[in-house]
């Protein structure tokens, strides 16, 4: 029980930037842009929290710091698919290009530097007052750090925001069909803009908490492919953040388990595990387009360009 | 009677091409007023520079005696200016009381009960049928555009804007239409009617406007005139308006058709045991609601739908599991125009000759493609079809729609087929573009050939086939001898009625 326990507290903290990742391509997604430049965005938060942290030893200005660079990632990304068309797919992957770039160009002297203790405490697991004392789900859910807590309300907020509020509705509608909503009078450039950077922000949420967190200290890749994740994990909880609540901490697990399978007696290639979430997502495309659900559909104009005089 | 919109000297171009040129328009308080012309008019860029989704690049436009300017759809709206969109801007995935409510300066909140009881009011006051819980994505055309509708009056407008409302409606959605239309007129609202079809036009405007080549012809009263000279002001010289049925003695069977069955991707029936025979130097007209299975059937003869059950024989030979491209050499030809006209049949990018080639080049040998035949070919279809193209490699997409129709029907007729199957081939084409098809059908029936014709316009099919084959929901509804046939009979055919005491006209 207690191993059982252990191992699903790892699993949410392991799906704590994947969740950050995914909840911000989610809501760039509902917007009808496909930005595949997840991976970089991660990675220029997180070199960008890891050396304001660094400098400041202030988490507050490491967060802050990590959501300006993906914003700002995310704006070179909106510009060039909103304002000047070009292709979302190719634009996407430039981003990842740039971002793990720039990264590790910034990152050269900060190898091997460790988290400030200043922050390492402020993001120290904390149990919850009643919450953390439920058996079991206390344990696993209410004995985390400040992050993950945040992750949760991030993630809940964003769903709850995508479907329950006006601009909500106005930015799904968006992603279905930008004629519909333009006509309406939403304005459609506006609203990408700023869900895009949004979006952005999130991701690089998700790449400070790997520095700063859960590593915490600099190291080249510090991602390792969770961007690439986050992308899948879009899908597998079809453009919904509470399913995608649940899909990342799946995916938390399934990216700690080769560790914990490593320790015991069952003898699986460690290439095998990193797969999994992979196949997993291979599954769940194969069983949502076999379904053809309306609901679980991706937004209708997802990765078209929008261009009000186009005849 | 007060203004209620003045468009002056309006003028719009799409790089070289000249949309508008100096248009004027008046439409007053309380009135239906139709907007009349050919495809490339310019109907609805007017339109959709007085709903704010084009900015014209001169001239002026006054609401109600002011002038105003709009950046954007929403100055249009909040001035009192609906338009209803000939493609729906409705968010599929949505209900009804989404997309009503999209757009609005609400609280950040979805509050859906006073919503819902709003709209109910609305439907109640101008007669419109909506559920609004359902979702867009289960509704019929007909309820798609009654919620379009709701949705501009939800917001207050007072003019509204309906771009060729009735081409996808049945007889009897139409005339439901128009009496809607006409309660808007009784409160006061003015309707601006875009269309090209006379007898809507005499039927439920008061005044109209007609425009040529992006020019205004005039405004007339409807009392003062009437459909054939209309039709002179739109086309710019006399036409005769009627089409002519050759008589050709009935030939062999080419088609028998035996109860087959198909399914869509959900595995719903799109087919349900369909039966029919087609006979050379015959047209057999095909009618029916968007989406009654009609492209299904031509394609499953075409041999690009799977058959679940039942048989087609050509000839007295199955088609059944064969190629298309086996069919086509048997002599069968489909030509389908889809509503974006460039869907199906050709290759947007490329030219007429690669376009011919296309179809050509598995009738010859060898690694390397001959283009000379299909350059010679070109050159035919141009000649005889009178097509407008800057030259034969131009890419067909740059070509207007009635000439990409006339290069893709010059292409499937070209092969000399025994049966020529056709949908929609004169979708969107100006009246004169039209004409020249029904007589390239008419020509190929002389010559014996069976044609299989999928069509909209109700008039046209009874003035033009032999036969009409009713389709209703994947089923035959009826086939009738044409000549016999009233469009309201056909109308209530289509939408699932059953007509008393017709047997005699099959």
């Amino acid at each position: 029980m207690d191993g059982l326990i252990s191992f699903l507290t790892a699993a949410i903290v392991a799906g704590t930037p994947i969740l950050f990742a995914t909840v911000g391509e989610i809501i760039t997604e509902k917007s009808g842009h496909l930005n595949l430049g997840v991976e970089g965005l991660m990675m220029m938060g997180a070199v960008m929290g890891f050396s304001v942290g660094l400098s400041t030893g202030s988490p507050a200005a490491a967060m802050l710091a990590a959501m300006a660079a993906g914003a700002t990632g995310s704006l070179i990304y909106a510009f060039l698919t909103i304002s000047l068309r070009a292709n979302q797919v190719v634009t996407g992957l430039a981003l990842t290009i740039f971002g793990t770039g720039l990264a590790s160009f910034l990152g050269q002297k900060l190898v091997g530097q460790v988290a400030p203790e200043a922050i390492k405490t402020f993001f120290k697991p904390m149990v919850l007052p009643g919450l953390g004392q439920i058996p079991f789900i206390g344990q696993v859910f209410f004995r985390q750090d400040a992050f993950v807590y945040f992750g949760y309300l991030m993630a809940l907020g964003a769903g709850f925001y995508l479907y329950y509020t006006r601009p909500g509705r106005h930015i799904r509608a968006i992603g279905e069909n930008p004629g519909a909503a333009d006509a309406a009078g939403v304005n459609v450039t506006l609203y990408r803009y700023a869900h895009i950077l949004a979006g952005g922000a999130l991701c690089g949420l998700g790449g400070a908490y790997l520095s700063l967190v859960y590593v915490p200290a600099w190291q080249d890749n510090v991602t390792a492919g969770r961007g690439w994740i986050a992308v899948a994990l879009v899908i597998f909880a079809a453009w919904n953040p509470f399913k995608a609540l649940m899909g990342a901490y799946l995916f938390g697990g399934l990216d700690i388990i080769g560790f914990r399978i490593q320790g015991s007696a069952i003898h699986i290639s460690q290439y095998i595990i990193d797969m999994l979430p992979y196949v997993v997502t291979i599954v769940v495309l194969v069983a949502v387009s076999m379904k053809k659900s309306k609901e679980m559909a991706p937004p209708k104009h997802l990765g078209l360009p929008y261009y009000r005089e186009e005849r | 009677m007060e203004n209620y919109i003045s468009m002056r000297n309006i003028s719009k171009s799409f790089g070289k091409v000249v949309a508008n040129r100096n248009i004027n328009l008046t439409v007053k308080k309380g009135e239906i007023h139709a907007l009349l012309g050919e495809n490339g008019a310019g109907k609805s860029t007017l339109m959709n520079m007085l709903s704010g989704v084009y900015t014209p690049d001169s001239g002026s436009i006054f609401v109600k005696e002011k002038e105003v300017r709009f950046a954007s759809p929403k100055d249009a709206i909040d001035q009192g200016i609906g338009m209803i969109y000939q493609h729906f801007k409705l968010v599929e995935n949505m209900t009804a009381a989404e997309n009503i409510v999209l757009g609005r300066r609400t609280g950040l909140f979805a509050g859906r009960k006073a919503l819902n009881r709003e709209i109910g009011e609305i439907s109640r006051r101008f007669g419109l049928d909506i559920d609004p819980g359902k979702k867009v994505y289960d509704m019929s055309v007909g309820e798609r555009q009654t919620l379009e509708i709701l949705k501009v009056l939800y917001r207050g407008a007072d003019i509204l804007i309906l771009d060729e409302p009735t081409a996808v409606l049945t007889p009897q959605e139409t005339s439901k239409l128009f009496d809607i239309m006409r309660r808007m007129k009784e409160e006061g609202h003015a309707v601006i009617f875009i269309t090209h079809k006379m007898n809507e036009v005499m039927e439920v405007s008061d005044r109209i406007t007609v425009l040529r080549k992006g020019e205004t012809v005039g405004t007339v009263d409807k009392a003062e005139t009437n459909p054939k000279l209309l039709t002179e002001m739109m086309v710019g010289r006399p036409v005769d308006l009627s089409i002519r049925r050759v008589k050709v003695p009935k030939g062999r069977k080419l088609l028998e058709v035996k109860s087959v069955n198909a399914v869509n991707q959900y595995g719903g029936p799109v087919l349900k045991s369909v039966s029919f025979e087609l006979f050379a130097g015959e047209i057999l007209g095909v009618a029916g609601v968007a989406g009654s299975g009609q492209k299904e059937l031509c394609e499953s003869i075409a041999g690009l739908y799977p058959i679940k059950q039942g048989e087609v024989l050509f000839e007295n030979e199955s088609l059944i599991g064969l190629s298309p491209s086996a069919i086509i050499k048997k002599g069968v030809s489909f030509s389908f125009v889809p509503e974006d006209r460039l869907g199906m049949g050709l290759v947007a990018s490329m030219g007429m000759v690669d376009n011919i080639v296309l179809k050509q080049y598995q009738s010859q040998r060898g690694l390397f493609i001959d283009r000379r035949p299909a350059v010679e070919k070109s050159r035919q279809i141009i000649e005889s079809l009178d097509i407008n193209t800057p030259g034969i490699h131009h890419p067909v997409r740059q070509l207007s729609g009635g000439n990409i129709q006339k290069v893709l029907l010059g292409r499937e007729l070209d092969s000399n087929p025994h049966l020529l199957i056709t949908a929609y081939p004169v979708r969107g084409l100006d009246i004169n573009t039209c004409y020249t098809i029904y007589d390239l059908l008419n020509r190929e029936k002389e010559k014996g050939v069976g044609v299989l014709f999928v069509a909209e316009d109700l008039d046209v099919l009874i003035e033009l086939s032999d036969r009409i084959m009713v389709m209703y929901n994947g089923e035959i509804a009826g086939i009738y001898d044409a000549e016999k046939c009233t469009k309201e009979m056909l109308g209530l055919l289509m939408t699932g009625n059953k007509l008393e005491g017709t047997e005699g006209l099959q």
